[in-house]
């Protein structure tokens, strides 16, 4: 094994161990919410997240077949993405989302008050 | 050789990008900032590693999948989140308290102090 080769499976490891975390964070999020949008761009973020990581193991295993589940893995995130949108259009703030916006509004005015 | 230490310096580079995203999803205060973050560094680091994928693969029909792969989110990303952020806006998703300046709202108090008032 030469040098580069080497390099390359190191990279690889610490951008599989990377990636990972990033993968953890976006979940709290997606946990956290608070809002519904918060919640459909974290999945979003997973989408991409994941699409880095099948190219990673691509890179490590050396099948190619795996482009091809990145390329399907983001159209179906894409259209994902654009049907909760339209959802979001359609049905307006979910009702936990505006009772928390109400109170947000309340609390901001009272110190002017 | 010099094609391989290059993709696994993308490899890291779109791995930091992607981490960069997800910290940003997680600190921002509201949707639109949060959108900021992840859609354009989540973009990036995704085209970087299935571009390292096309360094290393010896195939030609992988290297013009995996570009044409880059140009697709590139085009997408974009759309979809915009989708979501005028969406989230017309249906009442507020933003920051600490947003100096709402250029959508017309009634907007903020803008007094803006230069250009438009009524």
């Amino acid at each position: 094994m030469s040098w580069a080769e080497g390099f390359l499976d190191f990279a690889v490891i610490l951008s599989l161990t990377i990636l990972a975390i990033a993968f953890l964070i976006t979940t709290v999020r997606i946990i956290r919410g608070p809002t519904l949008p918060d919640r459909i761009l974290g999945l979003d973020t997973l989408v991409a997240v994941a699409i880095g990581f099948i190219a990673v193991v691509g890179v490590k295993t050396g099948f190619n077949l795996y482009i091809d589940i990145a390329l399907a893995l983001g159209l179906v995130g894409f259209l994902a993405t654009v049907a909760f949108a339209r959802f979001v259009l359609e049905h307006g703030m979910t009702a936990e989302d505006r009772t928390e916006t109400r109170l947000a509004e309340e609390q901001s005015r009272e110190p002017t008050q | 050789m010099i094609l391989t230490v290059i993709a696994g310096i993308m490899i890291i580079v779109g791995a930091v990008f992607a981490l960069v995203a997800a910290v940003g999803l997680l600190r921002l205060p509201d949707v639109y900032s949060r959108m900021h973050a992840a859609t354009k560094a989540g973009t990036l680091g995704s085209g970087l590693m299935m571009l390292s994928l096309a360094l290393v693969a010896d195939d030609f029909a992988t290297v013009t999948r995996a570009i044409a792969g880059v140009i697709f989110f590139l085009l997408t990303a974009p759309v979809a989140s915009h989708l979501l952020a005028r969406a989230a806006y017309a249906v009442g998703y507020r933003l920051w308290d600490g947003s100096l300046i709402d250029e959508m709202d017309w009634q907007d108090s903020r803008k007094e102090s803006a230069p250009e008032k438009r009524n």
